[in-house]
C-alpha cells in the first residue's frame, strides 16, 4: 500500500481555478464516498481550504489512482482536466508523508505560520472518520502530522511570527482612513470568517458594527454580540452607503457586489472612501470595483500577500521547523516500511528453517547409519512440518494486508517468535493521548 | 559683511543638512534621524528668523524687494509652515517633502546678489509688504497643498496596486494627507486673495490703476481660479483624493510659473529689479 497527495494549492493554481475545484462542506460527504468507490484508492480524506484542494489516499496501484483522482476532480466540478492538469500536483510515498506533515505544520501555508490551517486538517480527518473512507494508514499519518504540527508550533517560532490576515486588514485599514475611531463596519455574511475580521477591527478602534446575511436571525446574533445593528440582506445597499469598511465572507456562488452598483453608491457617499475586504472564496465582489476611484478592495490573496511581507525571521524558523518535519517523516517512513509483511514472512521462514536446519543436523550426526533414502525423508518431513506450521500465520498477514490490518499481527508475530525489531515507533495509547493534548490545547 | 547675511548664510547651511537628514529618515526608517532633522531645521528657522529681521533693520524696508529677499522670505514661510504641520500633525515625513523644496529656494537665493540697494520708488509703498507677505503666505500654504498631493498619490498608488512596502509604512494615511491638503487649500485661498486685492490697491497707488493684465497679474488671477475652483469642487461635489491631489499639483505649477516663470520669461511691470 502506498500514500498518495493529488491536489493543487495557491503556489500552483489561482484563485480562479481553487474556487471552482472547491468542495463545499456539504458535498464532501458525497465526494468522501465518491473516491471511496473508486477501485483503485483503498483510503482517503479531502481537505478543500481557500488555499489548497487536495485529496490523500492509500492506494496498491499508483498510477491508476492519480488518473482516477485527476478524473474523479474534473467530473465532479465539471471542468475539463486540460484547464487544471498544469496545477495539479500528485505526492507519493514519502514525499506524500512531507507534503501532509508540511501542510498540517503550515509550512505550506500562504502565510506561514496561520494556525487555522491545523484546525482545517482536522476536520477534514474528522469527517472522513466519519464517513468511513479514511483507514488505518491515513489514521496513522494524520496523527503523526497532528503531532509535527504540534512539535513545531512548539519548539519554532514560526506561529509567533505569522501575522493574521485580520492584522493586515487593520493595518491597510488605518493607512487608508487614519484611525479606525468613529469608523462603521459592514460584515456581509455572518460566518466565523466575518466575526473574526471584525473583532480584530473592532479592538483596533472600529465604532459602530452593520451586519447583513442571508438568514436574518444569524445577522442578529451577531449584530447582538458586538452591539451593533443587523440590517436586512436586500438592505445591504444602505449599509454600503454608510459603512467605511466592508468586509464580505459568503458562500454565494455570484458576486454579491458589482463595478456599476458601487459607482453609484460612490456618488451617494460623496466619494467618501470605502475599503472592501472580500474573503470569500468564492469572491463576493467583482474585482473590478478595485478599479473605482476612493474604493480599494483586498481580497484573500492579497492581504496574504501583504502579511507574508511583514514577517522577519520566518526564514530562519521555517528551517528548523523543516528540519522537525525531515525528522518526522524518516520516523514515519520506518515505521510504514514495518507495515510491509513481505519482510516479516521471509524472516519468519527464515528463523523456522534455521531451527529445522539446526535440528535435522543434530538428529543426522547422532544417527550417521541411516541410507539416503531415510535421510530424504526426514529432510521432507521437518519441511513439511514448518510449511504447515507456517501456513496459517503467512496467509493470515497476507489478507490482513490486503485490509491494512497487518499492524497488530506484524507486531505480535515479532515478539512471539523472537524476530528482529522492527520499528520504534510510539503504540497506538501514546497516538491517543497526543490527539487528546491537541484537542483540549485547541479548545 | 552684514548680519543679516551671516545668519542667512548660516540658516542654509542648516537646512542642507536638515534636509539630508529627511532625506535619510525617509530611506532609512530610522526615528532618530527625523528628530535630528527636525532640531537642525528649527535652530535653522531662528537663524533664518534673525537673518530677515536684521535685513529689516539694516535696510530700513521690509526685505521683500527683489528675488533674493523673496525666495529667501518664501523658504523661511514654508520651513515655519512645516514646523507649525509637524507638531500639530506629528507627521515626520512632511520635513521629507517640504524641506527640500524650502532649501532649493533657499540655494537659488543663496546664489543670486545679496546686497542691499536703495529701494525703487514704486516699491516705497505702505500696500506693497502686505501684498507680498500675504502672496507668499498664501504660496507657502499651496507648498503644503503640493506636497500632501504628491504624497497622496504615491500612497494612494501603493494601495491600489497593492504593493504594501516600506513606502506605504512611512507615509501617512490617505485621509491624513487628504485633510491636511485641504486644510492649507482653506488658508492659503484667501491668503492668496488677500494677496490680489492688496496688489490692486498697491497699483492703484503705483501706477494709477488696480488692474492692468500684466503678465503676473493674469497668472496670478489663472492661479486664483485654480484653486478657487479645487475648494469649490471640494466643498460641493466632493472631490477629494487623487482628483484634488492632481489639481492641487497643478496649482503648485501655476504657482511657480507665476513667482519665477513670469519673472523669468514673461517681461512686465513685476521685473522692476533685475533679479
Amino acid at each position: 500500500m502506498e500514500l498518495l497527495v493529488v491536489g493543487l494549492n495557491h503556489h500552483t493554481a489561482p484563485i480562479a481555478i481553487r474556487e471552482c475545484l472547491a468542495f463545499s462542506e456539504d458535498q464532501l460527504e458525497e465526494a468522501l464516498a465518491k473516491v471511496h468507490a473508486l477501485s483503485s484508492v483503498k483510503e482517503n480524506m479531502i481537505v478543500s481550504t481557500c488555499n489548497r484542494v487536495e485529496v490523500y489516499a492509500a492506494t496498491r496501484e499508483i498510477e491508476k489512482a492519480i488518473h482516477d483522482l485527476k478524473d474523479f476532480l474534473s467530473r465532479y466540478h465539471q471542468l475539463p482536466l486540460k484547464e487544471f492538469d498544469r496545477s495539479l500536483y500528485a505526492h507519493i510515498g514519502e514525499e506524500a508523508v512531507r507534503h501532509v506533515f508540511r501542510v498540517a505544520s503550515s509550512l505550506d501555508s500562504m502565510v506561514v505560520g496561520e494556525p487555522q490551517i491545523l484546525g482545517q486538517i482536522k476536520d477534514a480527518y474528522d469527517r472522513a472518520q466519519q464517513s468511513k473512507t479514511s483507514g488505518l494508514i491515513l489514521h496513522r499519518l494524520l496523527h503523526r502530522a497532528f503531532h509535527v504540527a504540534k512539535r513545531v508550533r512548539t519548539e519554532t517560532k514560526i506561529a509567533i511570527s505569522a501575522v493574521s490576515i485580520s492584522s493586515v486588514a487593520v493595518e491597510l485599514a488605518e493607512k487608508i482612513f487614519g484611525s479606525l475611531e468613529k469608523k462603521t463596519i459592514l460584515l456581509i455574511g455572518a460566518g466565523e470568517m466575518c466575526e473574526l475580521a471584525a473583532r480584530h477591527l473592532v479592538s483596533g478602534g472600529a465604532e459602530k458594527i452593520l451586519v447583513t446575511n442571508r438568514t436574518d436571525e444569524r445577522a442578529i446574533a451577531l449584530a447582538h454580540q458586538f452591539r451593533g445593528e443587523a440590517i436586512p440582506f436586500e438592505e445591504m445597499g444602505r449599509g454600503l452607503r454608510k459603512a467605511d469598511i466592508v468586509i464580505s465572507a459568503t458562500n454565494s456562488p455570484r458576486y454579491l457586489i458589482d463595478h456599476d452598483q458601487i459607482i453609484k453608491v460612490m456618488r451617494d457617499r460623496k466619494q467618501r472612501p470605502i475599503f472592501f475586504i472580500d474573503i470569500a472564496d468564492p469572491r463576493d465582489i467583482e474585482p473590478k470595483v478595485g478599479e473605482i476611484e476612493n474604493v480599494y478592495l483586498y481580497n484573500i490573496d492579497d492581504l496574504q500577500k501583504v502579511a507574508q511581507e511583514n514577517i522577519k525571521d520566518r526564514e530562519k524558523e521555517a528551517q528548523k521547523a523543516e528540519e522537525i518535519v525531515k525528522e518526522e517523516v524518516v520516523k514515519f517512513v520506518n515505521w510504514y516500511h514495518s507495515l510491509d509483511v513481505t519482510p516479516t514472512i521471509v524472516a519468519l521462514k527464515k528463523k523456522f528453517e534455521e531451527i529445522r536446519k539446526k535440528e535435522l543436523e543434530k538428529t543426522l550426526s547422532l544417527h550417521p547409519d541411516l541410507s539416503d533414502r531415510e535421510k530424504k525423508s526426514l529432510e521432507a518431513l521437518t519441511a513439511a512440518i514448518v510449511n504447515k506450521i507456517l501456513h496459517t500465520p503467512i496467509t493470515l498477514l497476507k489478507r490482513t494486508d490486503e485490509e491494512g490490518m497487518s499492524d497488530l499481527y506484524l507486531d505480535t508475530l515479532h515478539v512471539v517468535f523472537g524476530l528482529p525489531e522492527k520499528s520504534s515507533e510510539p503504540s497506538g495509547e501514546e497516538l491517543e493521548e497526543e490527539k487528546k493534548e491537541l484537542t483540549s490545547e485547541d479548545a | 559683511m552684514l548680519m543679516n547675511i551671516q545668519f542667512f548664510k548660516f540658516a542654509a547651511f542648516l537646512y542642507f543638512f536638515g534636509t539630508l537628514a529627511y532625506l535619510a529618515y525617509i530611506i532609512f526608517l530610522k526615528r532618530g534621524l527625523s528628530k535630528i532633522a527636525l532640531i537642525v531645521i528649527s535652530v535653522g528657522f531662528a537663524s533664518h528668523t534673525l537673518a530677515l529681521l536684521t535685513r529689516y533693520i539694516e535696510a530700513g524696508y521690509t526685505p521683500v524687494t527683489n528675488l533674493h529677499e523673496s525666495l529667501s522670505f518664501f523658504a523661511w514661510m514654508i520651513i515655519g509652515i512645516l514646523l507649525i504641520a509637524t507638531l500639530k500633525y506629528k507627521v515626520k515625513v512632511l520635513g521629507s517633502f517640504l524641506a527640500p523644496i524650502a532649501l532649493i529656494l533657499m540655494l537659488f537665493a543663496f546664489a543670486l546678489p545679496k546686497e542691499i540697494l536703495p529701494l525703487a520708488p514704486v516699491l516705497k509703498s505702505f500696500w506693497h509688504p502686505f501684498h507680498v507677505i500675504f502672496a507668499f503666505l498664501g504660496n507657502a500654504m499651496f507648498t503644503l497643498t503640493f506636497c500632501c498631493g504628491v504624497m497622496y498619490l504615491i500612497q494612494e498608488h501603493q494601495l491600489k496596486s497593492k504593493k504594501i512596502g516600506a513606502m506605504t509604512k512611512r507615509l501617512p494615511s490617505l485621509n491624513l494627507l487628504d485633510d491636511l491638503s485641504y486644510q492649507s487649500l482653506k488658508f492659503g485661498f484667501p491668503l492668496l486673495t488677500l494677496g490680489i486685492i492688496t496688489g490692486a490697491v498697491w497699483a492703484e497707488y503705483a501706477w494709477g490703476r488696480y488692474w492692468g493684465w500684466d503678465p503676473k497679474e493674469t497668472w496670478s488671477l489663472i492661479t486664483w481660479f485654480l484653486y478657487a475652483a479645487l475648494l469649490h469642487q471640494r466643498l460641493t461635489v466632493g472631490w477629494r483624493g487623487r482628483k484634488a491631489a492632481i489639481m492641487a499639483i497643478v496649482g503648485f505649477l501655476a504657482v511657480l510659473f507665476t513667482f519665477l516663470g513670469v519673472n523669468l520669461i514673461l517681461p512686465g511691470l513685476h521685473t522692476y529689479s533685475n533679479w
